[in-house]
């Protein structure tokens, strides 16, 4: 962190930080507040967010978050390309889980084209959903627990993690940017072997989770570090717009997968843990108990999973798989109208959202009928619940700071877009 | 659902200010741009509809003469399990609507990248600046007649 002068920052923002008493002198720290810059470049930031601190002693007086470090204009780039092209660049919205972003995505070109999805690529995109809700989660409570001096648990889930992501480079071909959904099904089938190291991986985790939450759980400074710190109410983080976990953390039992199951999570018994005190030890409660659901969820899937399609048989709208296209001329045919020309889904519009590790991911397709979609607009939870960052660190300390941040767990690729 | 919020809306703001329309089972209203900030606070706050949260406020540039912006406002109420979107089209040439940040306190960063990538300013916004673009930067990024590759000088490097 970093002194600043009021040279040094544009005057907009030097307006939206010190309010109506803008003419104030900001040289001298003992007899003024102070401005301090945090970010781009710092590590308990979560990647490039920058926050503009005004304090007062130790204490913030106001905060301005300024977005955009790592904006990549993917709102531009979806206007023009078609509906399949996109599929890769929404792996860099959320880059820790990639996959429940191709499945919201897809699922959101799914239903603006009417295509159906067999009952096995279902399956197959739920595991993968919540395996990705695990390795989501993991980070964002290893990285919060070093945010606040816990640095074992940090080592602890990523080494987690890195059997999941051993899973998905079996499944997908690749470990980190997968594009594993194609429109009307996945990619490829979902091997035995894959499904063994899924089982295997399941049944040791709740184990070793359990060891590192002793960690944790037990740990003096670490909860008093967060107990009723960023406290949010029930009515502000309705108002701000929070989704996901630190929205159920505030004390609303809201869960899409409950609310409007979407593909078969009607058919699966799982709880939507509710904590109601809204501070970032709610926010850390929140993530740990979803990670044994997903656990729950994922065994159950693996049980109710027959061999079957994985792609829906519509030539029209879903690319036929290559080993067709090599031998066969209609397939051919289809796929090169379809990379040419585009899957011309009708003139309308959708909203589809999923529940992502984060919060609500959601897709707005406008469609002209074309090849190409007119307008896409995302709505990623990190965005909206950064927007709630001032007011949640206004009147803590400095190093509250962090810790909120991370009890938010912001991604910045989704935030910025 | 969809039947009570089209007959207590139709019944407030007449048939002239409202339009229904329903694509693959979604709702949408297209509205007065001059009454949004009555209707937004209508549907938030009566009793049986209760719109509590604002998930998403965007634009979109039809690339017409006439009427070339509209605002898209996505609604949900947690009660009802129910999703609304308003469509605001700006009559004529204009960039202006009023701003629902009085109703919504979400509805403020939203609206900073409607402006930034649109234009579109909201009247009574309590701190319009641009939201992922720098401020000098002069252009709409999401505007139709933006080049894809940009807009070469645009993006000044850095001064040393």
């Amino acid at each position: 962190m970093e002194k600043l002068t009021k040279d040094d920052i544009h005057p907009k923002i030097v307006q939206a930080l010190l309010g109506a008493d803008s003419n104030i002198t900001l040289e001298d720290a003992l007899e003024n507040d102070m401005i301090l810059n945090m970010g781009p470049q710092h590590p308990a930031t979560h990647g490039v967010l920058r926050v503009l601190l005004r304090l007062d002693g130790e204490t913030i007086m106001a905060a301005v978050p300024e977005l955009g470090y790592l904006h990549r204009g993917y709102e531009k780039l979806a206007e023009n390309m078609s509906y399949h092209e996109f599929i890769p660049h929404t792996d860099r919205l959320d880059y820790l889980s990639p996959l429940s972003n191709n499945v919201a995505y897809v699922m959101a070109v799914e239903k603006l084209a009417a295509i159906e999805v067999p009952l096995r690529a279902q399956y197959i995109r739920m595991i993968i959903c919540e395996l990705s809700r695990i390795t989501s989660h993991l980070i964002a409570i290893g990285s919060f627990a070093m945010d606040v001096g816990a640095m074992t648990v940090f080592l602890w889930a990523l080494r987690e993690r890195e059997k999941v992501l051993n899973i998905l480079d079996l499944v997908c071909g690749a470990r980190f940017t997968t594009s594993y959904t194609r429109l009307g099904g996945v990619a490829s089938d979902m091997t035995e072997e894959a499904v063994k190291m899924i089982t295997k991986f399941i049944e040791e985790f709740e184990g070793n989770f359990a060891e590192f939450e002793k960690l944790l759980n037990t740990n003096r400074i670490f909860i008093e570090r967060l107990d009723g710190i960023g406290v949010i109410s029930k009515e502000d983080a309705l108002d701000i717009g929070f989704t996901g976990p630190n929205l159920r953390a505030s004390g609303v039992n809201h869960d899409i997968r409950k609310t409007n199951p979407y593909l078969k999570y009607a058919e699966v018994d799982f709880d939507v843990p509710v904590y109601t005190e809204g501070d970032c030890l709610a926010r850390y409660f929140v993530r740990t108990d979803e990670l044994r659901e997903s656990v729950k969820i994922i065994r159950q899937v693996i049980a109710k999973m027959k061999p079957g399609e994985v792609t829906s048989n519509q030539p029209k709208k879903v690319l036929p798989h290559k080993t067709e296209i090599y031998t066969k001329m209609e397939e051919l045919i289809h796929d090169f109208m379809i990379i040419n020309f585009g899957i011309n889904p009708p003139v309308g519009e959708v909203y589809s959202a999923i529940e992502n590790p984060k919060g609500e991911l959601g897709f707005y397709i406008v469609s002209h009928g074309e090849g190409h979609p007119w307008k896409v607009k995302i709505h990623s939870p990190s965005f909206v619940n950064l927007q709630a960052l001032p007011q949640l660190i206004k009147g803590h300390m400095i190093s509250d700071v962090v810790a909120i941040i991370g009890s938010l767990d912001p991604v910045m690729g989704e935030a910025d877009k | 659902m969809k039947e009570k919020i089209i007959k207590k809306l139709t019944e407030k703001f007449s048939e002239n200010n409202i339009k229904f329309s329903e694509f693959r089972d979604e709702l949408t209203a297209q509205v007065n741009p001059k009454l949004i900030v009555e209707i937004c606070k209508f549907l938030k706050e009566d009793s049986e509809l209760l719109f509590l949260q604002c998930i998403d406020i965007t634009g979109i540039d039809e690339a017409t003469s006439k009427n070339r912006f509209t605002v898209s406002y996505n609604l949900f109420s947690i009660p009802n399990n129910f999703r609304l979107r308003l469509k605001a089209s700006i009559e004529g040439s204009g960039d202006s609507i009023d701003s629902i940040t009085s109703v919504w306190k979400s509805a403020n960063w939203y609206e900073r990248e409607t402006f930034d990538m649109y234009g579109i300013v909201f009247n009574n916004h309590p701190d319009l600046r641009r939201m992922y673009m720098p401020e000098e930067f002069e252009y709409h990024p999401l505007r139709k007649d933006f080049p894809l590759m940009g807009i070469p000088g645009s993006l000044p490097l850095p001064q040393k």
